[in-house]
């Protein structure tokens, strides 16, 4: 779906932008069993997601410890990691999501001119 | 020395080690690096610091069966083995093999958001992860300073990075951690404060446009080791490393001989030759036939079954061999053999170390019986005299300690007195041969002396050095009358001296004939006077002899008359018969 996004026109491309408030999200977010970082990047990231992506969002928590190929596949170094894996571009952030301003401005969730 | 070092080593320190397999940084750290603890390698870019940590994992895996975890920050799996198919290793293969893993952690700053605390368990699964699952016994991190760019947050970082090399430690594995040199520090976010067992340094330096590649031991933990820097290069089989200093006067030495290939030459020296495992070194100016002398030895070596190794720097391998031609020494089918090799770089093709290292290698893989310099000389366009006698005296060493016979070839010029070379390595050769030009009325001869032999009783004379087209002769030159002659002045000479010769053997025989004639005519002279006295002896004895008889006669006569005259009685007969005996007696 996103590839077709990008190969389309500029209308389209409009059209995309205007919808962009509704768009989908999928999120993944790789933890390290349950160390007290991954807790609360845990509950951080759901009261987030709760708070401004409500209803139009995937969030899944995936223990590296479990599934140590994962943490190769996706370039996983730090822990705990979240993925932006829709809409594109890829995002990365690491740390125990604390710092809510900094994932809403990456997660494209506030418009750059207010900060 | 190898052995050497293998005594010694463990021995010493204690400590386990884990052999990297590359040539020469073993020896250098006596035995390998620090078994189960972390290496630091660090170095300038493109000094080799991935090349050594691949070969090091490598070698583990195909030499030691020690399989290996390769995580590059730098370099993906792909481009990785791309980069190393160069030096020979098939990483895809290895992989393949499960003995290699290669792990690409991508880190890029830009993609990723710090928001708070992290850690970097991540890292340390995969790590795990890759350790466990081809049961590796070697670590490769391959930069991890990459981390530093990739991520803000300094105080974490290091923290992790601690943490991350005590991990490894307790893992038990031997690992490689490269880190680029910094400014004033060994490296530029100073890794060497986490990982202290072992540091090694890697330094690609460009002196006088000629670059040359240096690896030193920084520190090694509880372990003796090589301080100095040792030269390496990198070709087509990987690391070579040139522990000079571990190479000691403690050759060999035996009464083995090895023939020069010249008659003559050998009878000079000792009636046999050179001493096998010796140096030679053959000094003259320009086109005296040092090079000539060289192929008589190559030659008579490879007819031995011999192999020898020629480091040429001024010909090429096709030259050397026609030029041998005409002088009746064909090279060609011992090349076909294989029993010789030829070696031809321009000294400035690489720095000296560089030469050394790959004169090193060379006698590893070749292992020659006899091997060539031609010229020494050569190389004084690229050092000083003193770092062309350094390395010199390192390759002579070199080939001592490895049994090898060496001739070295050393262009003096006319400006330098003919006893002494350009580089002064005299005092390292054992013998030394000198060609010379003779000018004399016009002509240029050469002369061959033996200048020095250590250990044999060599010939102190001159001999004329005569190549023709069956190669090198000897011949004795002309000595005499206070003068030294070759060539065609010696021949004038000879025929000169032989024509003195003839004369004076014409007089001698004259005197001699005289001489005879003289005792001829005494011996007549003498047979005539014994003739005459014979005739003479002959003519009185005859006369005496009628005296006697007369005598005789008389006394008869005297005593029929004193019978007829019955002087005396019968009884006195006797008496009277000796009585007038004895009175005639007297």
């Amino acid at each position: 779906m996103a590839k077709k996004k990008a190969e389309s026109s500029t209308k389209e491309f409009e059209q995309a932008l205007k919808k962009s408030g509704e768009e989908k999200y999928l999120l993944k977010l790789y933890v390290t069993g349950l160390t007290p970082a991954s807790t609360r990047a845990i509950s951080n990231i759901k009261k987030i997601c709760e708070e401004h992506l409500k209803g139009r969002y995937e969030l899944e928590v995936i223990d590296i410890f479990q599934q140590p190929v994962l943490a190769k596949g996706e370039q996983i170094i730090a822990a705990p990691t979240l993925i932006r894996k829709l809409p594109l571009p890829l995002r990365k952030f690491i740390g125990d999501m604390s710092n809510t301003e900094r994932i809403l401005l990456g997660l494209d969730l506030r418009p750059k001119k207010q900060k | 020395m190898p052995k050497h070092s293998k005594e010694k080593g463990p021995a010493v320190s204690g400590l386990k080690k884990c052999p990297t397999g590359i040539q020469g940084l073993d020896e250098i750290t006596q035995g390998g690096l620090p078994m189960g603890r972390p290496t630091l390698v660090c170095g300038s870019a493109g000094c080799g610091k991935t090349l050594l940590a691949m070969e090091f994992l490598v070698r583990g895996a195909v030499q030691f069966n020690e399989p290996g975890v390769f995580i590059a920050f730098e370099e993906n799996a792909e481009e990785l083995s791309k980069n190393v198919a160069s030096l020979g290793f098939d990483l895809d293969d290895l992989a393949r093999k499960k003995k290699i893993v290669v792990d690409y952690v991508y880190v890029e700053r830009s993609e990723i958001e710090e928001t708070g605390e992290y850690d970097l368990e991540g890292l340390f699964i995969r790590l795990d992860h890759a350790i466990k699952s081809v049961g590796a016994k070697r670590v490769v991190l391959d930069t991890i300073e990459s981390l530093f760019s990739g991520l803000s947050n300094q105080n974490i970082l290091r923290a992790e990075l601690r943490r991350l090399f005590r991990w490894l430690k307790e893992k038990g594995v031997t690992a490689i951690i490269t880190g680029e040199k910094g400014e004033g520090t060994l490296t530029r976010h100073g890794l060497e404060e986490y990982v202290a067992d072992c540091v090694i340094m890697l330094d690609h330096r460009v002196t006088e446009q000629i670059s040359t590649r240096r690896l030193r031991v920084v520190k090694y933990r509880g372990s003796l080791h090589g301080t100095n820097e040792y030269p390496f290069i990198i070709d087509e089989t990987g690391f070579s490393v040139l522990p000079i200093t571990s190479v000691g006067l403690n050759h060999k030495a035996t009464d083995e001989r090895v023939p020069t290939g010249i008659p003559r030459l050998d009878a000079m020296l000792d009636g046999k030759g050179y001493y096998r495992g010796s140096s030679i070194l053959v000094t003259g100016t320009a086109g005296t036939g040092k090079t000539s002398l060289a192929l008589h030895l190559v030659n008579e070596s490879c007819r031995r079954g011999e192999r020898c190794l020629y480091l040429a720097s001024e010909e090429s391998a096709a030259q050397i061999i026609r030029n041998g031609k005409s002088i009746g020494i064909d090279l060609s089918p011992w090349v076909k053999k294989g029993l010789l090799h030829f070696h031809v770089a321009r000294p400035t093709y690489s720095g000296l170390e560089m030469q050394l290292v790959t004169a090193n290698k060379l006698i590893r893989e070749f292992r020659p019986a006899i091997a060539v310099v031609d010229p020494i000389t050569g190389l004084t366009n690229i050092g000083t005299d003193l770092e062309i006698k350094a390395m010199l005296l390192r390759l002579i060493d070199m080939l001592k300690n490895s049994y090898i016979t060496t001739l070295c070839t050393s262009l003096t010029h006319g400006v330098h007195s003919l006893e002494q070379t350009e580089v002064a390595v005299t005092s390292l050769m054992d013998t030394w041969l000198l060609v010379r030009d003779l000018e004399y009325n016009g002509e240029r001869t050469r002369g061959l002396y033996v200048l020095k032999s250590r250990g044999m009783a060599h010939s102190n004379q001159i001999r004329e050095f005569l190549i023709t087209d069956n190669g090198i002769d000897l011949t004795d030159v002309y000595v005499g009358q206070g003068m030294v002659l070759t060539g065609a002045a010696r021949k004038v000479r000879e025929m000169k001296e032989e024509a003195e010769a003839s004369a004076r053997r014409e007089e001698t025989e004259r005197v001699k004939r005289e001489l005879e004639r003289k005792r001829l005519i005494m011996e007549a002279k003498i047979n005539e006077i014994r003739s005459q006295y014979e005739s003479a002896e002959e003519e009185l004895l005859a006369c005496l002899k009628e005296l006697e008889l007369k005598e005789k006669g008389l006394a008869s006569d005297r005593g029929v008359i004193a019978d007829m005259r019955k002087a005396d009685a019968s009884k006195d007969k006797k008496e009277t018969g000796k009585k007038p005996d004895r009175r005639e007696n007297r």
